[in-house]
């Protein structure tokens, strides 16, 4: 045994301080895709022009998981359904880019993915926000997390259980997954909702004890991402759960699962990117 | 090469004969166009290449005679093809839904004091939605039951229909840990179809992230042996490398899953690391894994959790086909890179799998130990080549032809096989069977004597994904 005493000390701390330090891995990643910063509407009527006329039609026919709309000239992405496979990117560079940083994504609702933000959005998630906030106000500093997956492809637990070795250690952040619905105060759900899950993820909700936070992890989680559509599942887990953070991504990366976690409990906001 | 049979027994004769003459039994699916009669398809792995054979069943049929009987790896093909079309496998021994829900199971094991462990489907832990059902007295398994269907998703049917660049999405969230082999095997059916041949650079660049993806997954199940076993260095050290193989990846090519990489005639693009760093990396991940392999194999507490625990014989795994690393721990090695090569496995020179008899999860871990080195060799051979080769094409036009064909790629869990139908440019029917599909029935079998603590090593030591079990 006296050999992993050894091995353990070996290469010194591995784990990153982020959020309290920034961390250049967390800072580059590469979010869903997003309307281009520097394209305005009329920058966008522009680039169409320079190419077709009926350009805009053709963009939306770009994305694999219909998340391109446009409507009045504007062009949006709704990163609830981006499955990050750069399509959009590769072909249309002035129009769209990625979302750089894993802090991107994380969304109080499910409108709120959808980029630029439409009209009526910003009411509805600063209820949503207070709301949580009120929720969540006395789990800080010892939360404990159960994950179900409803039909995931196997790649997002992948990345849950990341959260957990020495890189990001989780623990270090008072955040800690339980076996039991009954310790548990954050569902992490994975999967575009697979019928057969259904049954087995309410009764996981309903086994934990108020208040509870509901996180939906991945892209298909969000909104079914490829699969939506398909009789086998209900296009995304927002059918059979009342969900708080909406996390897209294909998987999301570790960092963008801990920062999901962070902001549902309110260690961190979206204006306050270090904790206090 | 595909082969139609006049009539259902006489394609399970030549199944049954060829299978005892040393083909390998690969698959069985039924597949109908608009409510027309169904045929059953199925794969025979021979040397160098995968037949099929196919006999179409008289119009109206509801019932065929059932393989199951005759051959015991068709038992959860089977099960499928009853649920997807209701048709009936008469002497099939227990047709309970497979991938569709079903009523809760009898009881297999009657007596005194037995009673049934669920484990399942909300495992504890962050796991994949799976029901195991352990009847016990105790602490003997006298049998174990699955249910897999919770977590089925519609994979197969949802590619009908799809645009080619589309269904390379879907196949690498088919399954999502094997994400490069699924779409090896789905491209090489469209390539076989469209009569196009990647660029040697592309297959090199592929071979980069088939190997790393293997490597990853390998890390992944020596971590959980690890973990079950309750050493908690091993398992954060294991967790550390395979962070930095996923990183490492992510470097290559933006996901941490090689998504993307792989497309129809070739790759996408170039690894994004300079070759020089990419060698680097490659030698420093090695240097840092090899060592941790060796004390972990040298750690008696662990390896005494894994000796003799759920073996599989080798005259199972030889009748079964056990694919990966169960088949080559049981003496049974097919491995496609060796015996059907792809890509740059054509040239590059993948070391046939050493004989293991065991069958046991020391055996699984022995193989997949092997196959790290071997992945690593392979890994500096084609970063190497690749930096011979600057300005390269990675990408054959690959226009979608009409046709169907057969595709395969070796993946960390063993064959992924594709078989692919185009119509007008479109998936006109796809049928994905993974290696977790052909191999997690074999853990029916692997429970002698062994009792419910070996149950974690040995769930980890067959090293699965459920969700390319239940499509």
């Amino acid at each position: 045994m006296s050999i992993w005493v050894l091995r353990g000390l070996r290469d010194g701390v591995v784990t990153t301080r982020w959020p309290a330090k920034p961390d250049p891995y967390a800072d580059t990643w590469r979010g869903p895709a997003r309307p281009s910063d520097q394209a305005s509407p009329s920058d966008q009527a522009r680039t169409a022009d320079q190419a077709t006329t009926t350009d805009h039609t053709n963009l939306a026919d770009l994305c694999p998981t219909d998340a391109i709309t446009v409507t009045d000239g504007i062009v949006r992405v709704d990163q609830g359904r981006c499955i990050l496979c750069g399509r959009c990117v590769a072909e249309r560079p002035g129009v769209f880019a990625w979302s750089q940083g894993a802090t991107a994504p994380a969304a109080f609702t499910r409108e709120q993915l959808i980029i630029p933000e439409l009209p009526e959005t910003d009411a509805a998630v600063q209820a949503a926000r207070a709301g949580l906030a009120e929720r969540t106000r006395a789990l800080r500093r010892s939360v404990h997390v159960r994950h179900v997956d409803a039909g995931s492809d196997g790649s997002e637990e992948w990345e849950i259980q990341a959260l957990l070795g020495p890189v990001y250690d989780l623990h270090r952040l008072g955040v800690f997954i339980t076996a039991s619905p009954r310790h548990a105060d954050v569902l992490l759900v994975t999967g575009a909702g697979a019928r057969g899950m259904t049954g087995p993820l309410r009764t996981t909700y309903d086994g934990m004890p108020d208040p509870k936070v509901v996180i939906a992890v991945g892209t298909d989680a969000v909104s079914g991402g490829l699969l939506a559509g398909g009789e086998a599942v209900t296009d995304g887990v927002g059918a059979a759960v009342p969900v708080d953070i909406w996390l897209p991504g294909s998987p999301p990366s570790p960092f963008a699962i801990l920062n999901a976690l962070l902001i549902a409990v309110g260690y961190l906001t979206p204006e306050r990117r270090r904790p206090r | 090469m595909t082969l139609a049979k006049p009539d259902v027994l006489a394609l399970w004769d030549e199944l049954e004969s060829r299978v005892a003459a040393g083909d390998r039994f690969a698959g069985l699916f039924a597949r109908a166009a608009d409510y027309g009669p169904v045929t059953l398809s199925a794969q025979l792995a021979t040397a160098g290449d995968v037949d099929t054979l196919e006999v179409t069943l008289p119009p109206g049929a509801t019932r065929y005679p059932a393989l199951t009987p005759r051959l015991g790896a068709a038992f959860w093909y089977e099960r499928v093809i009853h649920d997807q079309f209701g048709l009936v496998p008469d002497g099939h021994p227990r047709l309970a839904p497979l991938i569709r829900a079903g009523d809760p199971l009898p009881r297999h094991v009657e007596g005194y004091g037995l009673f049934t462990i669920p484990h399942g489907p909300v495992r504890s832990g962050v796991l994949e939605s799976i029901e195991y059902l352990v009847e016990t007295p105790g602490e003997a398994i006298p049998h174990l039951n699955m249910r897999v269907f919770y977590k089925h998703r519609g994979v197969q049917r949802r590619f009908t229909g799809l645009t080619m660049p589309d269904a390379v999405l879907l196949a690498e969230r088919t399954e999502g840990i094997a994400s490069v082999a699924h779409a090896l095997a789905f491209c090489h059916a469209a390539e076989r179809i469209a009569g196009c041949e990647p660029p040697p650079a592309a297959g090199l660049v592929r071979v980069l992230h088939a190997e790393l993806e293997r490597i990853a997954n390998h890390l992944d199940v020596a971590m959980r042996l690890a973990d079950a076993a309750g050493l908690a260095v091993a398992t954060a050290r294991l967790a550390l490398h395979k962070e930095r193989v996923m990183r490492l990846v992510s470097r290559m090519c933006g996901s941490r899953f090689g998504r993307g990489v792989v497309v129809p005639g070739g790759v996408s693009a170039l690894p994004r690391l300079a070759p020089a760093e990419l060698l680097t990396e490659i030698d420093r991940l090695a240097r840092q894994v090899s060592a941790e392999a060796a004390a972990l194999m040298g750690t008696s507490s662990f390896l005494d959790r894994l000796r003799g625990t759920g073996p599989l014989t080798p005259a199972r795994a030889r009748t079964h086909g056990a694919l990966g690393p169960i088949g080559k721990a049981a003496g049974f090695a097919d491995d496609n890179r060796l015996a059907r090569p792809y890509d740059a496995y054509r040239t590059l020179p993948v070391p046939p799998a050493r004989a293991h008899i065991a069958g046991d999860a020391m055996a699984r871990l022995r193989v997949r130990w092997e196959e790290v080195d071997s992945a690593f060799g392979l890994l500096r051979l084609a970063a190497a080549e690749l930096a011979e080769r600057p300005g390269d094409h990675l990408r054959a036009s690959c226009e979608p032809a009409d046709g169907r064909a057969l595709g395969w790629a070796e993946a960390p869990q063993g064959e992924v096989l594709y078989d692919v139908a185009v119509a007008d440019g479109r998936i006109a029917g796809c049928h994905p069977r993974s290696a977790s599909f052909h191999n997690l029935v074999l853990m029916h079998e692997v429970f002698a004597g062994d009792i419910l603590t070996d149950f974690p090593f040995i769930e980890a030591s067959f090293g699965l994904s459920v969700a390319g079990v239940a499509l």
